[in-house]
């Protein structure tokens, strides 16, 4: 339309008016935007980390367990379905990365010391499928599969039980009938994990040795099943609950792991406030170039007005500029940050500054992880903010009433 | 129908504390085609009555009337496009947008009317050579003269063939020749497009051109002399 020609021409070209103060907004856009996106990205790449590490314990975006095993993770509390009767069920439906385990409490002993553990008994070829942490052996082997007669425990269980590879160990636990159920496992490997104490707790066992000892058949405690996506599970959670026996309960990992879950929601709400915080710096900026403008054009703005241009389209005219504005310091803070970021992408060594951080979970390379989400978040907030922000210099420009404006020395 | 009827205006402006008539009572009536200079002594209200007739100020009593319909009651909507569509405008202050060369000027008016761009552009072509501002089309305000800014201002005012043109000093800033030649448009248009114009000046040399002249002094209208007897 030609109307919105003459504005968009107008807004141009006051916008080139003030070369310096333009280039220095435009400049303090850029730094803004790109510290929001570059900031946002290195915060996502460390929660990325230490949630990955979670759901790697004992994987699965999605889990099925018996009601009521959650509270009581015992041997009483198995599945309704069998290892066998999954198994069938999940490669029916096409779902390939999916494992089925015996988890219960149990007593490891040595020939020197005894731990309290959670004792595993897997499918070593299904919990790689799914790259849970006993797949990362450092010494020793893998379990061969689910028939393996050895134990894999973590390095740190090794050295608090005093006992390497090649030696053998005793766990004992509980079968249905609480009578005592034990058996003795040769280590045949020690996997390494981020967290301590995930090396202190869990021990793998082939899961056909497990169920034997614990004299229960073919049944299991626990399934596992993985997607493409752990930020979006819904769709995964309806195809294996229709799956399942409906007495069991599925769960996605956010439910099942709260801490997890809901560092996932702190961090979507920390990712938008340090964007406004950012936002509301510039501005104060925005504003003031704005109210400059507007200030030193009130003759022309008169003119305009008294020739018989609408008010609204001189607010227009000061939007359009600002948005203008806006835009071309987004699209230069965008390219610094993803050209900041790209380089980045294979990860930054802050083992000097992480000391310690390994506590949490967080590993000492930071992978910055961009995602697009964050990145419109950010371009929305300062667009959407930043047309609020110039709605009240503008609508001000509007309000001027002519003659006065176009007689203004 | 006239073009232009006023109904005993009064508008007083404060300065300091000193009250100051710019319209004492004015009333006058301007028919269709007419061609009319107000001339008075600066601050006589000159200014003042061009733009109560052009809804740019409101009177503080009295009536106008333009094209046969009464504005000093109308929206700021209405007066907006009654300005648009129907008056030419010449100011005495302050006349071009800085950022728009000669013809974008020119054009401006006509943009916010949604004229053409084919049609805009033959139209200000046309008026800026007529006004000898040929070959200065792209020039900004700034790279021109006072004398060539102020053609384009009055080529803007005329180029949409407006009913009623309201020039304040149009030839303040121009040499004689070109104040002659600017004279001539103006009674061309007048002639051959009905236009009517008021024209605002203390120049007797565009006094000299008018059908009618209405002399102001301390706003009130002291003379009104019909110069060329119909
Ligand atoms: N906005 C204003 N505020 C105060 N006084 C004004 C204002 N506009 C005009 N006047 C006064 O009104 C009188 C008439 O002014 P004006 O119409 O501009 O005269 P002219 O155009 O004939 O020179 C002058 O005395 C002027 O000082
Ligand atoms: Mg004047």
């Amino acid at each position: 339309m030609n109307y919105a020609g003459i504005i968009i021409t107008l807004a141009w070209r006051n916008l080139w008016r003030n070369h310096r103060r333009t280039l220095i907004m435009v400049a303090a856009i850029s730094v803004g935007a790109w510290a929001m996106i570059f900031m946002t990205s290195l915060m996502r790449g460390m929660v990325n980390d230490m949630l990955r590490d979670g759901i790697r314990v004992l994987p699965g975006h999605v889990q099925v367990h018996h009601a009521a095993y959650r509270d009581d993770p015992s041997v009483n509390n198995l599945l309704a379905m069998t290892a066998g009767e999954v198994s069938a069920a999940m490669t029916a439906a096409g779902i390939e990365r999916f494992t089925a385990r015996v988890r219960v409490p149990a007593i490891i002993s040595s020939e020197r010391e005894s731990r309290g553990i959670t004792f595993v008994g897997v499918d070593p070829r299904q919990e790689a499928l799914l790259d849970a942490i006993g797949s990362a052996i450092v010494e020793g082997e893998a379990l061969s599969g689910p028939d393996d007669k050895g134990v894999i425990i973590g390095q740190k269980l090794a050295d608090k039980l005093d006992t390497r590879v090649g030696k053998r160990v005793v766990v004992m636990s509980q079968d249905p009938d609480n009578e005592v159920a034990d058996r003795g496992f040769r280590v045949v490997g020690l996997y390494a994990a981020n967290l301590a104490v995930q090396e202190e707790t869990y021990a793998f066992a082939g899961r056909e040795i497990v169920q034997a000892m614990l004299r229960i058949g073919d049944g299991v405690s626990e399934v596992a099943v993985s997607g493409d996506d752990y930020r979006d599970v819904s769709q995964l959670l309806a195809q294996v609950s229709a799956l399942m026996d409906e007495q069991d309960e599925v769960l996605p990992w956010q439910e099942l792991d709260a801490y997890l879950g809901t560092m996932l929601g702190v961090m979507d709400g920390f990712v938008l406030i340090w964007v406004i915080v950012i936002f509301l710096a510039l501005s104060f900026g925005l504003v003031n170039t704005l109210v400059m403008a507007v200030f030193e054009r009130v003759r022309e703005i008169g003119l305009m007005l008294a020739l018989g241009m609408r008010p609204s389209s001189i607010l227009a005219q000061i939007i359009v500029e600002s948005i203008l504005l806006l835009v071309i310091g987004l699209s230069v803070g965008n390219a610094l940050a993803f050209a900041s970021i790209v380089p980045l992408q294979d990860g930054i060594d802050i083992s000097i500054v992480a000391e310690g951080m390994e506590m949490f979970g967080a590993s000492s390379v930071l992978y910055p992880e961009l995602q697009m989400n964050d990145v419109v978040l950010a371009n929305i907030v300062v667009l959407l903010l930043g047309f609020l922000a110039s709605l009240s210099p503008a609508w001000r420009a509007s309000r001027y009433e002519p003659v006065e404006a176009i007689t203004k020395v | 129908m006239s073009a232009v009827r006023c109904i005993d205006l009064c508008k007083t402006y404060r300065q300091g504390d000193q009250d100051i008539k710019a319209l004492d009572h004015v009333s006058l009536e301007i028919a269709a085609k007419g061609f009319v200079c107000l001339s008075a002594p600066s601050g006589g209200g000159k200014t003042t009555l061009l733009n109560a007739i052009g809804g740019l100020d409101i009177p503080d009593s009295g009536e106008v009337w333009v094209a046969g319909q009464r504005i000093d009651q109308l929206s700021k909507g209405a007066l907006a496009s009654l300005r648009l569509q129907q008056i030419g405008f010449v100011f005495q202050a302050y006349n071009l947008i800085p950022v728009l060369s000669a013809r974008e000027n020119v054009e401006f008016v006509m943009q916010v009317q949604g004229v053409s761009k084919d049609g805009r552009r033959e139209k200000s072509t046309a008026i800026l050579k007529e006004v000898g501002l040929a070959g200065l089309e792209d020039r900004r305000p700034a790279e021109m003269s006072g004398g060539q800014q102020q053609r384009v201002a009055v080529a803007r005012a005329i180029v949409s063939k407006p009913a009623l043109v309201l020039a304040d000093e149009p030839t303040a800033n121009l040499d004689s020749k070109t104040s002659d030649e600017l004279m001539e448009l103006f009674v061309e248009l007048n002639e051959h497009h009905g236009t009517t114009f008021v024209i605002a000046t203390h120049d007797r040399r565009v006094m000299g051109y008018a059908k009618r002249l209405i002399k102001m002094l301390d706003g009130r209208i002291v003379d009104d002399i019909n110069q060329r007897a119909a």
